[in-house]
Order: C-alpha cells, then structure tokens, then sequence
C-alpha cells in the first residue's frame, strides 16, 4: 500500500498552481516573447538581404525556430558560402538545443506527442523560463506561456522584418550586411559576461582567429566550422 | 548575397530546419547519460561560443574570400559600445546597420 501510494505521488502532477503563482509565470512568458519578438524583425530583414525570399524566410522561422542557428544560415548564405556548411553551422549551434532538452526532460516529464510537440519550443527563452522552477506542473507553464508567446511573436516578427526589407532593396545601402554582425555579438555577448567566463573569452578570440586565417584558404562557410574546432580542443584539454 | 537557385535554398530550409527540430526532440528523448562525461558538457557548451564569435568575426571582415576593413566595423564597434551600454537587441543591430550606412554616405 505504501508503494503504490509512494507512486501515484510521484507520478501526481503535483498541487495545482496557486492562481497569483500561475499568472506571475503566464505574463513573464509573454515579456519574453514580446521581447525576443521583436528580434525577429531584424532576422527578417537580415534574411531577405541575404538573397532568400519572404516565404523562405518566413518557413525557415516556422520549422527551424532557433534563432542563433537561422542567424547563422542566412549569414552563411550572404557571405558566399555553401548550402551544406549553412547547414553545418545551423545544425552544429542546434546543438545548444539538445542539451536544454536533457536537463529538461525529467522536469517537464512529457511523453508521446506531448514531447513530441513540445519539443518544437525548446530553445534558450523557454528554457531559461522553466530549468528553475520547483516543479512540474509550474516548469510546464513557464516552458509553454514563454515557448508559445515567442512562437508567435517570432513568426510575426519574422514576415514584418522580411517584408519591410524586401521593400528597402539593396541592404549595403542601409548597412544591412552590418547588421548580422551586430545579431551574432549580441547573441555572443552574455556568454562573455562575468568573472567565470575566463574560458569562454579565449574560446571566443582563439575561435575568431581560426576562422580569420582560414578565410583566405578554405570556401566560404567552412572558416566558422573549422573554429567550432577550438570549442573541441579547449573542452577535451581544459578542466 | 548567396547566388543559389531557390529548390537549392528550399531544401536547405527544409532540411536544416528538420535536423534542428530532431536535435531538439533528441535532448527530450535520450537518457540523460549520454551527457554524463564532463568533457563532452564542456564541448558542447564552448561550441556556441566559438561558432558565433567566428561568425562575427567572418560576417564584419570577410569579403570575396578574402579580409577587408570596410563600413561594417565601425557597424560592429557601434554595436559593442551599444551592448556595454545594456542596449536592448533591436536597438544594437538598428545602431549597427545605421553606423555602417553613415560611413559609406561620408
């Protein structure tokens, strides 16, 4: 008996959430998403520039919807390179992803379709949103009010970029090509922050120094993929 | 500006967009173990870090193949000054795209 009450505790979702508790997490989520939301519009803008059109790019935030990893495609693309390094590039930042996923799963504690379709939303924000929180049924809310509302804005965000950029036409005019520079600082920048990320700067400038040197010899796209090398050898090496 | 034809681009999307998805559902789906060793962590930490801060350096620097100091890097130290600033993400790369269209009017 006190098994099979030890289990059904366990498999209990939990109390429900006290309603404050519960709209406090709802309208953090949709901060979040109002705020990446609108980063969206320079993606759009930076993708069309890059030569893809309003409907590649608007597919590419529905189905990829990673941000850093769409950066990284159209930027791969804008400056010469291949499709399958854009697609390394993309895949190998997707990675980031997967080991949210892990530290997620026996929190979120999905399966089926449920995981299945969560798993669409798994990205930095609705993790950020979710990874502390005491338990399931309160990392669920999180997970989905943030993962949702950037869904949306993102998408939204995504056409009113493209369609603003595709009427602006050549980007060098605006600096548009500047600007994917700037998004992946940005989107660096927080890694580099505070005093124990000693190890993230020499990654950084070994890393931007790698790619640097094998420009002038290697196609376009493979610079970024041989940096992720300095990632390996400072991981393996240093502990 | 990339010259590939638009079936090239789609699939590109398509399938680039399934793998992210799949990495995606793979972390909600494998046993945490796979992660277990510390140096595989550490690498797939640092691997974001290097990523971006190559492509920063090769969007700012590179063109035709080769190095170039150009309109762009002052878009890039624009954008730094901004983020030392807190400056919110749409405001950095507006302020990065402005710098560098400045300097090509000058």
């Amino acid at each position: 008996m006190t098994a099979g009450y030890r289990r059904r505790v366990l498999e209990d979702p939990g109390p429900s959430i006290p309603p404050e508790e519960r709209a406090g997490i709802v309208r953090d989520g949709l901060g979040v998403g109002v705020a990446t939301g609108a980063y969206g519009v320079s993606f759009g803008a930076v993708s069309v520039a890059a030569g893809l059109d309003v409907w590649q790019t608007c597919v590419l935030s529905l189905v990829m919807f990673t941000g850093a990893s769409q950066f990284a495609l159209v930027g791969v693309l804008a400056s010469g390179g291949s499709a399958p390094s854009a697609a390394a590039t993309a895949l190998l930042l997707g990675t980031r992803n997967t080991l949210y996923g892990l530290r997620l799963a026996p929190l979120l504690a999905w399966s089926g379709w449920r995981r299945a379709a969560a798993a669409h939303l798994l990205i930095d924000e609705s993790t950020a949103m979710s990874v502390n929180r005491r338990s399931s049924p309160t990392a669920r809310l999180g997970f989905l009010s943030t993962g949702l509302a950037v869904f949306v804005l993102w998408n939204a965000a995504t056409l009113l970029g493209a369609v603003a950029g595709n009427a602006l036409g050549d980007p060098r005019t605006y600096g548009l090509d500047a600007a994917v520079g700037a998004a992946f600082l940005a989107l660096l920048w927080p890694r580099l922050q505070g005093r124990a990320a000693g190890q993230e700067r020499v990654v950084a400038v070994g890393a931007a120094a790698v790619a640097l040197a094998a420009v002038p010899l290697v196609p376009s796209g493979v610079p970024v993929l041989a940096a992720g090398a300095v990632a390996l050898l400072v991981g393996v090496l240093r502990r | 500006m990339s010259d590939l034809s638009p079936s090239t681009v789609w699939t590109l999307v398509l399938l680039a967009g399934a793998g992210c998805y799949l990495l995606k559902l793979a972390g909600l789906s494998v046993p945490a173990a796979v992660l277990d060793r510390p140096a595989v962590a550490r690498v797939a930490s640092l691997l974001p870090v290097a990523l971006l801060s190559a492509l920063v350096a090769v969007q700012v620097l590179e063109r035709d193949s080769s190095l170039t100091l150009d309109a762009r890097l002052a878009g890039l130290a624009v954008a730094a000054g901004l983020l030392l600033l807190r400056a919110p993400f749409l405001a950095v790369v507006g302020g990065a795209a402005l710098a560098a269209a400045l300097v090509r009017l000058l």
